[in-house]
């Protein structure tokens, strides 16, 4: 039980798929202006990471090595055209929002990093665990730059108003700056800047 | 003179790095050294080069909507076929560095591979349906050219990259900032600079 726990809340933090293992990064960035098209992201990476480690991890004894890469982008492609069509059924605007990279889960590192080199090797219950956990590793650093960048940016959260409108008439601004794409890196830089200031062990010599 | 603006537009202003993030896995993991990101930028550029229009006629004339059949559409079924495309032409081209050139072969090495699950060549794909959707790419010719612009794009940043990282392994960085950290900020602040761009019509 405690080892399955593991493989859940491990890539929350130091096992951060994109904060430790620069992974996933493409797609990461682009989604975060806003926290709403960042949270169902995070959701359909989490998804998408899970069901793919666990559907690899069950056939991973009968897929023969030398294929594997191509059953997997299978088994990916076919994940992802059922969140695509689960996001334009149920949430269209935001899926308009997210335009390509909803299509971009397919070569996000974390999904085939985690059926590499995880599910290939376990069960599919840890396995399944795992790719949940890494999708959640992901979905936190895109909540917290969304965060970060809707609320100075914009000064809503979610869509609702968070700055008083009274601030403007006191010479508040919103900082448009945080809207542009290079704000986002900007910002992950200094998220990974704080956690290893924490975790002195995954500093670079 | 179109062409010209579509082409000055995808390497600079729709910058597949700056813009859009793509190909970022690549873009930090392999922009250590300008010699290795010269010859990983020129790989991803011939890909590109050839799988955006390749994609392009096969979204043209068998998954658009009544391009095959009156009445059938085959749209929801891009992101796989993209994707095989994609892969089946990196597997192509590897064995064919491999038969004629061993030489180049072994100077990309593990980076041929590597390039089918490089978002920025899926995302050059993807970004080339939005445009036919939007009727904004009508040619095949158009096509080619948002393929090497693109790639030429991507090149350009891991380059501009490489020699950045290049020179900051003699600064005095923060510890907990080094690596990735550094590389993150420098690659914003690079993108800072390319908005400049934004606006701009040939």
């Amino acid at each position: 039980m405690n080892k399955n726990l593991r493989y859940l809340t491990g890539p929350f933090s130091k096992e951060n798929p994109v904060i430790v293992q620069i992974l996933g990064i493409c797609s990461a960035l682009a989604v975060t202006v806003q926290l709403k098209p960042a949270v169902v992201m995070a959701l359909s990476v989490a998804v998408v990471t899970g069901f793919s480690s666990l559907i690899m991890s069950v056939l991973r004894k009968g897929v023969p090595s030398r294929i594997r890469i191509i059953v997997q982008l299978v088994v990916i492609a076919t994940m992802v055209i059922l969140v695509d069509q689960f996001l334009k059924a149920f949430v269209y605007d935001v899926s308009k929002q997210l335009s390509v990279y909803v299509g971009l889960i397919i070569t996000n590192c974390i999904v085939m990093g985690r059926v590499e080199a995880f599910a290939l090797a376990n069960k599919p219950w840890a396995s399944f665990l795992d790719g949940v956990g890494n999708g959640f590793g992901y979905g936190i650093i895109l909540v917290i730059t969304a965060f970060v960048r809707e609320l100075t940016g914009s000064g809503t959260l979610y869509g609702y108003r968070i700055i008083p409108e009274s601030w403007y008439e006191h010479g508040y601004a919103n900082n448009g700056l945080m809207l542009f794409p290079p704000m986002a890196l900007i910002i992950v830089g200094c998220i990974i800047w704080a956690h290893r200031s924490w975790n002195k062990e995954l500093q670079e010599k | 003179m179109d062409a010209l603006n579509l082409f000055i537009r995808s390497v600079f202003i729709d910058n597949m790095v700056f813009a859009f993030f793509f190909g970022m896995c690549s873009y930090i993991a392999v922009s250590k050294s300008v010699k290795t990101a010269l010859g990983l930028g020129l790989a991803v550029t011939f890909v590109q080069v050839m799988t955006v229009p390749l994609n392009y006629l096969l979204y043209e004339h068998v998954l658009r909507a009544d391009a095959l059949i009156e009445g059938v559409d085959l749209s929801f079924l891009t992101f796989i076929v993209f994707i095989a495309t994609i892969a089946a032409f990196t597997q192509l081209v590897e064995m064919v560095v491999e038969k004629f050139s061993p030489s180049l072969y072994n100077q990309l090495g593990i980076f041929l591979p590597l390039i089918a699950v490089n978002c920025a060549i899926m995302g050059g794909s993807l970004f080339m349906q939005q445009k036919v959707d939007a009727l904004e790419m009508t040619s095949f010719g158009e096509s080619v050219v948002y393929g090497l612009g693109s790639g030429v794009g991507w090149w350009l940043a891991i380059v501009m990259m490489a020699a950045i990282r290049e020179r900051t392994t003699y600064s005095n960085i923060p510890k907990a900032l080094k690596g990735p950290g550094i590389a993150f900020i420098i690659t914003g602040l690079m993108g800072v600079a390319f908005l400049m761009f934004s606006g701009i019509q040939l």
